[in-house]
């Protein structure tokens, strides 16, 4: 089905339309979740539990399981245990938070160097920048099995998971399940961060968590339209980002974060400059 | 479960009770043997100065600490056997938000109805209604669509008691909510509060520093400094030498001279 729709160029060709598919699912699951992220100043959490996934990869690599499987079960167990840290406040200083992470990579780079007999080989490298060009039908249809999954997980979860990452003292005399909540929402970061590692890669679905947001939180006036505008830049970045790899031999990767980053950067200007926007506060 | 289904407060059974509680945070203790008690309709005042263990003492009612010795009741059981939470509304001293967050008042008042409605369930017309209804009892009905961050810190604070009304909470805690807070907004807190309380049946016990808005209409004040130094009546406070109303600060040295 995917590939047989007659789009212009760039999305002629089969394999690109593979690409959009699941670059525009990713641009969507991924400032749903990043929207309560940001909120508890955890963006770079996202990045760390990458990291973390990057050593499962490198596991399945090794152990000749497909990778996703080990990076998810990486994955969440490290996600879990970034979140128990924190509850412990025992991540003081940041510095049990790194050891965690860059450890992750280091034991990455080490299994994926043991599977490849000393040196990282070309199947490690999509894991880490994405290879949106290469993914087959099936892969696109767990992408959005994934995506959708999240999605509806979140959504079903955001007004309890609202309560909880604006105002988490109160949200526990209130009666809330905080603990179960923290610990979904590091689950489904997790989730997230392995369905999208293979098309924008596990070094940059974090940036495409955040930025978005980030965006969104400069022009929206309530946390519903944060959400539904930080989807819309983030499928727009998407699409617009795939647009531009193409014709100019870009990485996708890199080059929707690049859109999504200079979308910020646009907005963060106009609004200190532009009188008609500094309403929008 | 819903309102109708639910026991009122039941008169006689205090809503919050501490008996002999006593705590601290490794040497030095911060608590000893404290007691207390809100009944329903009672309003209730705690004033100490700074460092005195009001907050402490909160979280310890509120489950969210245990004491080291004595016991806790809410609405007659132990704090963290009590289920129906909703029944407690709680503003807490500083809650903290990030100023960029772009959440409606609404929204952020809306949250007060989820532990009612059952968290996983979406709102319907008669929590718009509760939660508007708490907007307006605050007087800030014309500002729900507002962005918090767009708001006067008195006004914010507002938006955070309004939170804790929505839910119809048969007892109401307050940690120092209305420092800082402008006149205007002081007397519409004071208003929602006697509303609450005479339409509701329900307890207050407000932790606060400036009591000039309310000390007509306290039933008791607590004056608590690691021990309750004080506990009675406003008038009875007031024969010890001076009027509530005067002392917007700390707790005046004179109290101290009560022990
Ligand atoms: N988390 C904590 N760890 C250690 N000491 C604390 C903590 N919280 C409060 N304290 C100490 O307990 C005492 C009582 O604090 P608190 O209950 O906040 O007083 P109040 O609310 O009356 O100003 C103070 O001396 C304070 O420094
Ligand atoms: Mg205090």
């Amino acid at each position: 089905m995917i590939g047989a729709i007659p789009l212009p160029y760039p999305f002629d060709a089969a394999f690109m339309q593979r690409a959009l598919a699941a670059c525009v699912v990713v641009g969507v699951f991924a400032p749903v979740i990043g929207t309560f992220l940001v909120q508890r100043r955890l963006s770079l959490v996202g990045d760390g539990i990458g990291h973390v996934a990057f050593a499962g990869v490198g596991a399945g690599l090794l152990a000749g399981v497909w990778p996703v499987w080990t990076a998810l079960a990486f994955a969440v167990a490290g996600a879990v245990g970034v979140e128990y840290l924190r509850m412990r406040k025992k991540a003081s200083g940041d510095l049990a938070l790194a050891l965690f992470f860059y450890a992750g990579i280091a034991l990455g780079v080490v299994f994926a160097s043991r599977a490849g007999n000393g040196s990282i080989d070309f199947e490690t490298l999509p894991y880490l920048f994405g290879d949106p060009f290469r993914v087959s039908d099936a892969g696109v249809g767990a992408v959005i099995l994934l995506g959708t999954g999240i999605t509806a997980g979140v959504w079903a979860l955001r007004r309890v998971l609202f309560a909880i990452v604006t105002d988490e003292d109160w949200a526990r005399v209130a009666g809330l399940p905080v603990d179960a909540m923290n610990a979904a929402l590091a689950a489904l970061t997790a989730a997230a961060i392995v369905a999208a590692m293979k098309i924008v890669g596990i070094l940059l679905v974090a940036a495409l968590m955040a930025l978005p947001v980030a965006t969104a939180q400069l022009l929206a006036r309530s946390f519903r339209d944060t959400m539904r505008l930080g989807v819309a830049i983030g499928a727009g970045s998407a699409v617009i980002g795939l647009a531009l790899s193409r014709p100019l031999n870009l990485s996708p990767g890199g080059a929707i974060v690049m859109v999504a980053a200079a979308l910020f950067a646009v907005v963060a200007v106009a609004k200190r400059t532009v009188p008609l926007l500094q309403g929008a506060h | 479960m819903t309102a109708a289904t639910e026991p009122g407060p039941a008169p006689g059974v205090p809503l919050l009770e501490a008996r002999g509680v006593s705590f601290s945070f490794g040497r030095g203790s911060v608590l000893d043997e404290v007691s207390l008690a809100v009944h329903p309709g009672e309003f209730v005042a705690l004033v100490g100065p700074n460092g005195a263990g009001k907050s402490t003492l909160l979280k310890i009612l509120l489950g969210s600490l245990p004491a080291s010795l004595g016991s806790v009741r809410l609405f007659g059981a132990a704090p963290e056997d009590v289920h129906d939470r909703w029944r407690l509304g709680y503003v807490p001293q500083r809650p903290i938000l990030s100023s960029e967050l772009p959440a409606t008042v609404e929204e952020i008042v809306s949250a007060g109805r989820l532990r009612q409605r059952g968290w996983w369930r979406t709102l319907r017309p008669e929590d718009h209604d509760a939660v508007h209804h708490a907007l307006a009892s605050v007087g800030l009905g014309d500002l729900a669509h507002t962005p918090l961050n767009e708001l006067s810190g008195g006004q914010q604070q507002r938006a955070f008691i309004a939170r804790a009304f929505a839910s119809g909470p048969d007892l109401l805690v307050l940690d120092e909510p209305i420092a800082g807070v402008d006149g205007e907004s002081q007397r519409k807190f004071r208003d929602s509060l006697v509303h609450l309380i005479q339409e509701h049946g329900s307890g207050v016990l407000l932790v606060s520093h400036e009591l000039a808005a309310v000390a007509r209409d306290l039933d008791r004040v607590v004056v608590l400094k690691r021990h309750v130094l004080f506990d009675g009546t406003p008038d009875e406070l007031a024969a010890s030498g001076v009027s509530l109303g005067v002392h917007r600060d700390d707790l005046p040295l004179w109290l101290e001279g009560l022990r």
